[in-house]
């Protein structure tokens, strides 16, 4: 089953007119250098406003914990289950991280601590998501 | 009516101790039937007439009578607090006859349907946007210690319904919008399950131990239930869960188990708050509030963890202790929020309860917490043992106080207690004292 569509807003579309060219782009403010996900309008480490902008980021990661998703609520996921979703540390910058139903890896058969990198999955029509990838 | 007026929030760091620090109190408490849901036909069991009924018996528990109440803050409820989005609307249905001629007094219901509804002629104060319970209650005691009112029914409904829980509204769609663009399309519908589950994981990590670690909690928190007569799992006939029922029960959000999360029901409470020297010649011995706190911290990435929700609840902790001029070793009740059982070790570490300190929770769990025990932890059973009602913390801290909980009273010393419905990210503290100094 197709996953759930994200619909972008202002603050958003940047970051997701960057997943759609299949690149992973991240608010970096640059007073405090931090990295910043999800988009806000100000930066959530130092408070700045006027300092944010757009950085392409390698998008490597590391597993750092998962649960199993078996009786969600979610309508559109629940021949999915079970699934499962991870939390993803970002190598850039271990305090931001993403999730991940870490596609090609098995229900409970997740290598917490395993490398990723992101790869990019169409979710709906010219839309695509970033996810996460096992590397061997 | 008032709308919310003005700052009476206490959620920043350093403000010392609190200027009315035993000034208001709390002098009666009054809870509908805790029904699993409405059957939407019962006229008398909806949360308008549930909560129509607390206010009743809270005004009755403390003496009072309808002119004399001059304050109703109830938070605007429809299902399970004012939470939920649009996956806890209802409406629309078929109508009744009035009162319920709308959704108003159905599933939802605030300070000015009950005004009306109650017949309450005196009532000078009524705010909207009246937040949950976690804060609310701080809403009140602030709203009493400034003037706004002096005699004040404070009601949080919360309400179910058939089907399953919010499986409706936003979460039936294909699309996210706002922040659930952010988890949604991964599977995360919100809320504390998916907020805790992930640090909780963290913390068997970081510490040692498996989930199953919780299993004597939540099993306690059953027990204390078992004693709490209002409460859905004693007045609903349910058998004490066993360590078997509990490690064979089917997952959530594994390893988050169908017993590591509260019962949604139909049901209401009410408080009466007043003014310490009103509460002095009431019919019930006063119940003083000695602070409270609120906390809303911004979450730094997508998801909070370990290291994030230690700073949080470190941080409530502190604004607690130091608004209450009291310590860790000063608390003698401690009933923190459990509507998912993985939340309580990260409360009961930062308040340091019993001395318990971070990593410490599941010895302390493993040891004996029961009611009758040297460490009567959650003596209320909390929502896992009565529902989510979101309310059995406040009212077995203020029973404990009093002395009248009957088969849950504690054996230990009963002069101060700790109260919430909060998340380690947001929310709000009460500290009650049996003594106002």
């Amino acid at each position: 089953m197709p996953k759930i569509i994200p619909v972008p807003d202002e603050l958003s579309k940047p970051f997701w007119d960057a997943v759609n060219e299949r690149r992973l782009s991240l608010q970096r403010c640059t007073a405090c250098s931090k990295l910043q996900y999800p988009p806000k309008q100000i930066c959530q480490a130092c408070g700045s406003g006027d300092n944010l902008e757009w950085k392409d980021v390698e998008g490597k990661g590391h597993v750092s914990t998962y649960i199993v998703i078996e009786d969600g609520r979610l309508n559109r996921r629940m021949p999915d289950q079970p699934y499962n979703l991870a939390l993803i540390t970002l190598d850039e910058d271990t305090s931001v991280n993403f999730y991940s139903n870490l596609p090609g890896i098995p229900p409970y058969e997740v290598p917490v601590g395993a490398p990723v990198k992101v790869i990019f999955e169409e979710v709906g029509p010219n839309q695509l998501i970033h996810e996460w990838q096992v590397v061997d | 009516m008032a709308t919310q007026p003005y700052k009476w929030r206490r959620d920043t760091d350093g403000l010392g101790v609190w200027e009315h620090r035993g000034k208001v109190a709390v002098a009666g408490f009054g809870h509908s039937p805790v029904n699993r849901r409405w059957d939407e036909t019962s006229m008398d069991q909806t949360l308008g007439a549930y909560s129509m009924l607390a206010c009743e018996l809270a005004m009755e528990d403390a003496g009072v009578t309808p002119d004399q109440i001059d304050g109703v803050i109830c938070c605007d409820s429809h299902i399970a607090g004012n939470s939920g989005g649009t996956a806890s609307n209802w409406a629309p249905r078929p109508y009744f006859d009035p009162p319920y001629d709308s959704e108003w007094g159905l599933t939802l219901v605030n300070g000015d349907w009950l005004v009306k509804n109650m017949e309450l002629p005196n009532v000078k104060y009524a705010p909207s946007n009246v937040p949950t319970i976690g804060e609310m209650f701080g809403l009140a005691a602030q709203s009493i210690a400034d003037g706004l009112c002096t005699t004040c029914l404070v009601i949080y409904p919360t309400g179910n319904m058939e089907g399953r829980y919010r499986r409706g509204g936003e979460n039936a769609e294909d699309t996210a919008g706002g922040a659930r663009q952010w988890t949604v399309p991964w599977g995360n519908h919100g809320g504390n399950d998916f907020i805790n589950i992930f640090p909780h994981n963290q913390y068997c990590l970081k510490y040692g131990g498996t989930h199953d670690d919780v299993a004597p909690f939540v099993i306690n928190q059953h027990r204390n239930g078992l004693l709490t007569p209002w409460g859905y799992n004693a007045s609903s006939g349910m058998v004490q869960l066993t360590m078997d029922d509990y490690v064979n029960s089917r997952y959530i959000l594994n390893p988050l188990r169908i017993f590591d999360c509260d019962r949604p029901v139909n049901a209401s409470a009410a408080y009466l708050v007043t003014t310490a020297e009103r509460a002095r010649d009431m019919k019930q011995p006063p119940v003083y509030v000695l602070n409270h706190s609120q906390h809303n911290f911004n979450h730094r990435t997508t998801q909070p963890d370990l290291d994030e929700i230690e700073e949080w609840t470190d941080r409530a902790a502190k604004r607690m202790y130091e608004g209450a001029g009291l310590g860790p070793t000063d608390v003698d009740i401690f009933n923190p929020y459990d509507g998912y059982s993985i939340m309580a070790q990260f409360f009961l570490e930062a308040f340091q309860w019993h001395g318990v300190k971070r990593g410490d929770a599941f010895a302390f769990y493993a040891d004996d917490i029961r009611v009758e025990g040297p460490h009567p932890f959650c003596s209320s059973g909390g929502n896992l043992g009565n529902g989510r009602t979101r309310t059995a913390m406040y009212t077995d801290s203020i029973e404990q106080l009093r002395g009248t909980a009957g088969p849950r009273q504690v054996t230990v010393r009963a002069e101060t207690a700790l109260a919430a419905f909060t998340t380690p990210s947001s929310g709000g503290w009460m500290m009650f004292g049996k003594h106002p100094n």
